[in-house]
């Protein structure tokens, strides 16, 4: 096998917590009642079309995208609109979000619900990007990016390498993992529908090397598909994050402020590969994901099927609950995911987790005196300065903290996991950003 | 109640206080040592300096910070330990006490304590101590098994004081000639273990060593420091060595003798007082091993590493300013 590839500086290692890893997907069910936030994605919020007392199918667009960045919202129950209003969020702020009283599970008709691999693509690259787009679709891995942008490459870049990110370098996290073990094959012609609409036969599936039975399977597979290829990667975090994998993968790096494009790549999660392939060969549109349910706290740990707009708490039931131990609640992953107020939130498309941690694993929060060791500057994969950021952010220091390229922060958060004195370095560098972008403007 | 937090939502195990107590693990086989080698009179020495440290270290947070104490965190008990290992065994406590109040009130707590300060602290208190008292400071004990307890120590050279007194015509021919200074130079496996004169926690390279695999292993430093630090010393003296065949440079012996060892593994590596970027490291490092074979080679001290590692901590600041990594996506540096 060839050498496994990594990015050159920075990178930490924290525990991995793969529990779920050999735990095959399984359908979560149906809860009761779902909210489906109109609000999932980057941009603009989608625009309702639907009204209180509407009867909706698994299918049934119930907001429509507003403007180019934004993305339709699809109904993900058969049921009934209950209400049009806002609803208390992971955060606890009231959210713009479309309440479905659940009846019986009806699918849109359009929706092919045959199991059956389609690998023949039949459709030109313009009708791909209009199916990715009518299908909601954005980028899965959590930025929410819409994905239709996010494929049509503007007049004059040259892309020559697409990555499909299988990394999931966060702990606990086994949702990418399971799905590439079990769709490892939908995955594959999902890429080859984004090597078509982009016009080039180099699609590289990046997958970290703790993710052996994926890496068997799709090895295996991508040797009948031309222009498909595996990449096995180094564990190291923040690995999967868009600027480190393609510096890993083809050793370029995208300048600082551009976009993948710029270095002639695009990064899709695994994830929004699948439901490119869903969406294009089977017409269902963006309506349920693969979260894993797990945590230190967790009873059952498992990895579900969940459709959007289904609550956290419906998951943590089915995984045994909420135990007196459990300090927080977990959207996402531990290193970048939020911590939730509410835990009746629902999953969207971008939760890739809920994680039940105890304070055991909580990062300390009493903040001690820095004592200049250098660790956040050895842990940061872009090269900044952790230490001296949160110095200039503290005493407001914008002009400086520009100097230092403190917007090339990705907020990977590999800094103040690493810091003895428990500085809350990454909120010094997320508040920094801000305060230069207040001054862009 | 759920509580919530801001991202990353955990943390590496790895706190101040860990990361100090590693060190102090680190240092007790050259402390074990120098007790075995220079007896109970460098035990009183380690204990006196210690408890002076956190005892200066209290009473400054305590009486003027008008803060929650910050002993526990083992930072002062790093400082006793270096300060006492930079000691000759015969000092007199009370001068102990002078120099724990120096390393600690002066150099570390006048500048905001710990992380603040901008020389490190036990080398800060040596230095005033050899300047202020040149003859007990250069007292050294002969390392002795068998009187254990007793206190009256027999006096000698160090290893590097000799070579400092050698004439260099004399020197010249080799050790086979019979210069009779030459014959109290001690041979590499006794240097290597410490079986010779100098400072309580300086003599036995082993010990400091196996001090240094074991914050390798932990991860409180990394390689850089200590590697470049020694490779230096040994490169600079080899090189001249090989070039005059005059025992004055031998290589192997500035390696293993005098406080280059315990310089470069626990005072160099210091993180307040060293650069923070590794490329920053490494600039400090070969500094300290330049700067150190200038001292010990063309000045009037035979020994030249607690003046290295304090002139270049001087430098840090000026390291950090302009040694940093290159940010991804910007120019190549």
């Amino acid at each position: 096998m060839a050498k496994k590839k990594t990015f050159p500086i920075g990178g930490i290692h924290p525990d991995k917590h793969k529990i779920t890893s050999d735990k095959p997907i399984v359908d979560a069910g149906l809860p009761e009642i779902v909210y489906i936030p109109v609000k999932q994605h980057i941009g603009s919020p989608a625009k309702i079309i639907v009204q209180k007392g509407d009867k909706v199918k698994a299918g049934t667009l119930l907001a429509d995208a507003d403007g180019i960045v934004s993305a339709d919202v699809f109904s993900s129950v058969s049921g009934e609109v209950i209400k049009v209003e806002e609803v208390e969020g992971e955060f606890g702020y009231l959210e713009s979000m479309i309440t479905i009283k659940v009846e019986g599970d009806e699918f849109a008709s359009s929706i092919d619900l045959s199991p059956d691999l389609i690998k023949d693509i039949p459709y030109e690259p313009q009708e791909i990007i209009e199916k990715i787009r009518s299908a909601g679709i954005v980028g899965m891995g959590g930025a929410g990016y819409p994905t239709p942008i996010k494929t049509s490459v503007p007049e004059g870049k040259k892309i020559d390498t697409l990555i499909l990110n299988g990394i999931e370098c966060e702990p606990w996290l086994t949702a990418d993992d399971r799905l590439m073990i079990e769709k490892a094959e939908e995955i594959i012609v999902g890429a080859k529908i984004i090597n078509k609409v982009l016009g080039i036969q180099n699609a590289i599936i990046a997958v970290d090397e703790n993710k052996p039975e994926a890496i068997e399977i799709l090895s295996k597979l991508t040797k009948t598909y031309v222009g498909v290829n595996v990449q096995v990667c180094k564990t190291k975090y923040p690995q999967g994050g868009e600027k480190q994998l393609i510096k890993a993968i083809t050793g370029r790096e995208v300048p600082s402020g551009r976009l993948p494009m710029d270095a002639g790549c695009i990064v899709q999660n695994v994830g929004t590969v699948f439901a490119i392939y869903e969406a294009v060969q089977k017409n269902k549109p963006l309506f349920e994901r693969i979260v894993t349910v797990s945590g230190d706290e967790c009873q059952n740990p498992q990895n579900f099927r969940v459709r959007v707009g289904t609550p956290a708490s419906f998951l943590i039931e089915k995984c045994g609950g909420i135990t007196e131990n459990t300090n927080q609640v977990i959207f996402g992953g531990p290193m970048m995911g939020t911590s939730a107020v509410n835990i009746n939130a629902p999953i969207t498309k971008l939760t890739s987790g809920i994680l039940l941690l105890s304070e055991e694993l909580s990062r300390k929060l009493e903040e001690t005196d820095c004592i200049r060791c250098g660790k956040c500057v050895d842990a940061c994969p872009v090269g900044l300065r952790p230490f001296l950021i949160a110095q200039y952010t503290r005493n407001n220091m914008i002009d400086e903290l520009k100097g230092i390229n403190v917007l090339d922060c990705i907020e990977c958060g590999s800094c103040a996991y690493i810091c003895p004195a428990h500085i809350p370095l990454l909120d010094y560098c997320k508040i920094g950003k801000m305060e230069v972008k207040k001054t862009k403007k | 109640m759920l509580k919530i937090s801001t991202a990353p939502h955990t943390g590496s195990s790895t706190d101040t206080q860990t990361l100090m107590r590693d060190v102090v693990i680190a240092l007790i086989p050259a402390a074990l040592v120098a007790i075995a080698f220079f007896g109970i009179g460098a035990l009183k020495v380690i204990i006196t300096s210690v408890a002076a440290c956190v005892m200066w270290e209290y009473l400054v947070v305590r009486y003027l910070f008008h803060k929650p104490s910050t002993i526990n965190n083992f930072s002062a008990i790093i400082t006793g330990m270096l300060l006492a290992f930079n000691l000759p065994p015969s000092i007199p406590a009370w001068m102990v006490l002078i120099g724990a109040f120096v390393a600690i009130v002066i150099a570390k707590m006048a500048f905001g304590g710990l992380g603040k300060n901008l020389f490190n602290p036990a080398l800060v208190g040596r230095v005033f101590l050899f300047i202020s008292f040149p003859v007990q400071m250069t007292l050294w004990a002969k390392p002795n098994w068998k009187d254990f307890l007793n206190a009256d120590v027999q006096t000698g050279a160090t290893t590097l004081g000799i070579l400092k007194h050698l004439d260099a015509s004399t020197s010249a021919t080799s050790l086979t000639h019979g210069n009779s200074a030459l014959a109290d130079i001690p041979d590499y496996w006794d240097m290597f273990i410490g079986y010779t004169g100098g400072s309580l926690g300086e003599i036995s390279a082993l010990a400091l060593l196996l001090g240094l695999i074991y914050m390798l292993w932990r991860k409180v430093i990394t390689w850089h420091i200590p590697f470049y630090y020694i490779g230096t010393v040994f490169l600079l003296t080899g090189v001249m060595w090989l070039a005059t065949k005059d025992v004055r440079y031998e290589p192997v012996t500035h390696l293993l003798s005098g406080g280059l060892m315990l310089g470069a593994v626990f005072m160099a590596t210091d993180y307040v007082t060293s650069p923070m970027s590794q490329k920053g490291k490494v600039i400090f490092a070969v500094g300290c091993g330049l700067l150190t074979v200038i001292i010990r080679l063309y000045s009037a001290y035979p020994e030249g590493v607690s003046f290295a590692i304090l002139i270049m901590n001087a430098f840090v600041p000026l390291i950090d300013k302009y040694c940093y990594p290159r940010v991804y996506g910007t120019g190549r540096k």
